[in-house]
């Protein structure tokens, strides 16, 4: 199994009391919360978390996009990507984004991707996702046409990558004359490790595993429950395709904190689990599942799932799902354990900073998990694996 | 209730009408929200006119076809409808999308027209005046910003919809977003295109319209060069449904005047 640091950036400066005023931390909450000189601090504060992580000896670092929101300050992940692609030496660096169908012209990820690999000599994992509903509210990119416009642009980058240019694309959302993307990938045969993080879906899943792409299915913030079942689905559309899935395609991004003690890691995580679950995440259903970000059918299961339990995730309530690691090392390694060897993932992506948690809690999380927890993981997974 | 239901084909498409009445084609263009029911202006104009109501392409129980990716796409279906129907001299009624999809039909082609109304019409944009952004708002916020009266709103909530309902309101939705998310509720070209419209042109708005601003009422009456403007008090987004009886009385009373 690998080990990756995954970073959101959130404005944790934010104001808290913003949602007395306003029901979102996405697209309409006003910019003005945000001060540059926070900012920069925070920018450079997560910079040198990500950067600690390659120290650390974790396998890879992950970097996010989201627009016009405090709960995630990358909307530009390149930007990130290529500031860490010189300070670190050994990591893996997942770009996850990009956002696809936000673009009119796909062709800068292929080159951006691309400059990344190159720079890092092949260290680049490219990330490809449709982007939450809330960013297409915040760019006016049309819902309806989500999906067509993700999967055109995922042809054309494929194209630009592994097809001698200039070549022509003839699409319906996107044409171009002359595809000849200068830098080619550093990683050419035949492209980077293509990974696509969801939120759970079943039509990205029979995307996914098929035998052209068998690309790294990556279940973000989702139960135990879920995790395991759109694992087994992915495991499913393989062995139907007539092949098996190996651990390297399935990955999982979740929220954790490990502390001395299971008692101390609840009562440091609290607070800043309960900002990024109640404050950072908060969105009505309007702004989260815009017309066509997902089927009809899909959408009224959401909706009626949402009258069901209408209640404000805790601590409690996302640890109780599995939604949320956390406890003492020997808490968190017994749970990891036992929840790899029940679901088969090949990928762990943890958020070692979520909400509010400040830069010495993050370090120390870092630190226990990196030196108590990924060790024996190792351990036990190459021994499985052998 | 004299109408009656039938499902045709046309371009590929099953298309859901309602038909009742005798008199001279009224062509009924629904707004975002569809034409489920047969409403109280349509039972009443039913009594002068031969009213056809359809559900479009991707809205109600009709089907969704693979063609349909814009305004456009749906003008020239209606073209394709009309001549199907073998209709001539239309009278063509449309609330809301409905109005500018009347619209976008008529600067295409109105030899079957007889007249035009727009109700409240998506389709332009005058820079500064804003639309509502109804795909921000939950089904609350909706119901009280289409009507004046929150009597309307009241009765709209009192009853949620069915899982069924609920289907067809998202579908209705996402037909809409796919018509209209961007360039957000109108077509950059057709205010250019407006002045070709010929027929008699009645232009119809609730001064108290939350989803598009009685304000752009000039605008189109400046637009097409043979329309008139009546505007609504005490009115919302859906005259229609709103203020039926003034609407039903504005409609029949133009078409009157301006049939020989």
């Amino acid at each position: 199994m690998k080990f990756y640091f995954m970073h959101l950036m959130p404005y944790a400066d934010l104001d808290l009391s913003y949602d007395e005023k306003h029901d979102s931390a996405w697209v309409t909450l006003p910019n003005t919360y945000f001060d540059p000189k926070r900012g920069h601090q925070l920018y450079n504060r997560y910079l040198d978390e990500l950067e600690y992580a390659d120290q650390l000896g974790f396998d890879g670092i992950c970097v996010n996009e989201h627009h016009s929101n405090a709960y995630g300050l990358m909307p530009i992940p390149g930007v990130m990507a290529g500031a860490l692609a010189r300070r670190t030496k050994n990591v893996k660096i997942a770009i996850l984004g990009r956002a696809l169908p936000l673009l009119n012209n796909p062709l800068t990820v292929a080159e951006e991707f691309a400059m990344v690999d190159n720079i890092t000599g092949g260290r680049l994992i490219a990330g490809m996702v449709r982007g939450i509903g809330a960013e297409y509210h915040s760019w006016g990119v049309n819902p309806a046409f989500s999906h067509e416009r993700f999967q055109e642009a995922h042809d054309l980058i494929l194209q630009a990558w592994t097809q001698a240019g200039p070549s022509i694309f003839e699409g319906k959302h996107y044409n171009f004359e002359y595809v000849n993307v200068w830098p080619r990938v550093y990683q050419d045969n035949p492209h980077p490790p293509i990974w696509i993080p969801s939120q759970g879906s079943s039509e990205t899943i029979e995307w996914a595993a098929h035998p052209d792409r068998k690309y790294t299915y990556l279940q973000t913030f989702a139960s135990v429950s879920t995790v395991a079942r759109y694992m087994k689905m992915y495991k499913d559309v393989a062995a139907g395709y007539g092949y098996e899935a190996t651990e390297d395609q399935l990955g999982w991004s979740l929220p954790l904190y490990v502390a001395e003690t299971d008692e101390i890691a609840r009562r440091e995580a609290r607070e800043h689990i309960e900002a990024f679950l109640q404050k950072f995440l908060r969105m009505p259903m309007e702004m989260l599942l815009p017309p066509g970000y997902t089927s009809v059918k899909s959408m009224v299961g959401a909706l009626s799932a949402k009258a069901g339990h209408s209640m404000k995730q805790t601590i409690d309530s996302v640890i109780e799902e599995g939604k949320f690691i956390c406890g003492s090392p020997a808490t968190v390694r017994e749970k990891l354990e036992e929840y790899q060897a029940q679901i088969g993932f090949g990928h762990l992506l943890t958020l070692l900073q979520f909400g509010t948690l400040p830069a010495e809690l993050t370090r120390k999380n870092m630190e226990i998990y990196s030196k108590e927890v990924m060790p024996y993981l190792r351990n036990v997974t190459a021994k499985k694996a052998a | 209730m004299s109408f009656t239901e039938s499902t045709e084909t046309i371009t590929g498409c099953n298309v859901r009408f309602m038909r009742g009445g005798k008199g001279a084609p009224l062509l009924f263009l629904h707004g975002s929200s569809g034409a489920a029911r047969w409403a109280p202006f349509m039972e009443k104009l039913a009594e002068s006119y031969d009213v056809i109501v359809p559900e479009h392409p991707g809205f109600g129980a009709s089907g969704s076809p693979e063609w349909l990716d814009g305004m456009s796409d749906l003008a020239f279906f209606y073209l394709d409808v009309i001549d199907r129907l073998g209709l001539d001299k239309v009278n063509l009624v449309g609330g809301s999308i409905g109005g500018w999809l009347a619209a976008e039909i008529a600067i295409r082609n109105e030899t079957k027209l007889n007249s035009l109304t727009v109700v409240a019409p998506a389709g332009i944009r005058v820079k500064g005046l804003r639309k509502g952004d109804v795909f921000m708002w939950n089904a609350e916020a909706t119901a009280r910003n289409l009507f004046h009266d929150q009597a309307y709103a009241e009765q709209m909530l009192a009853t949620p919809p069915s899982k069924e309902g609920l289907e067809v309101i998202l579908k209705n939705k996402l037909t809409t977003a796919k018509l209209a998310w961007e360039p957000r509720f109108y077509n950059p070209d057709l205010h250019k295109w407006l002045h070709r419209i010929s027929v008699p042109t009645l232009i119809v708005w609730g001064d108290d319209d939350k989803i598009v601003p009685a304000g752009y009422g000039p605008a189109w009456q400046e637009l097409i060069p043979n329309s008139r403007l009546e505007i609504i008090e005490n009115c919302g987004h859906l005259p229609q449904i709103e203020k039926s009886d003034r609407f039903v009385q504005l409609v029949d009373g133009f078409i009157r005047e301006v049939t020989r």
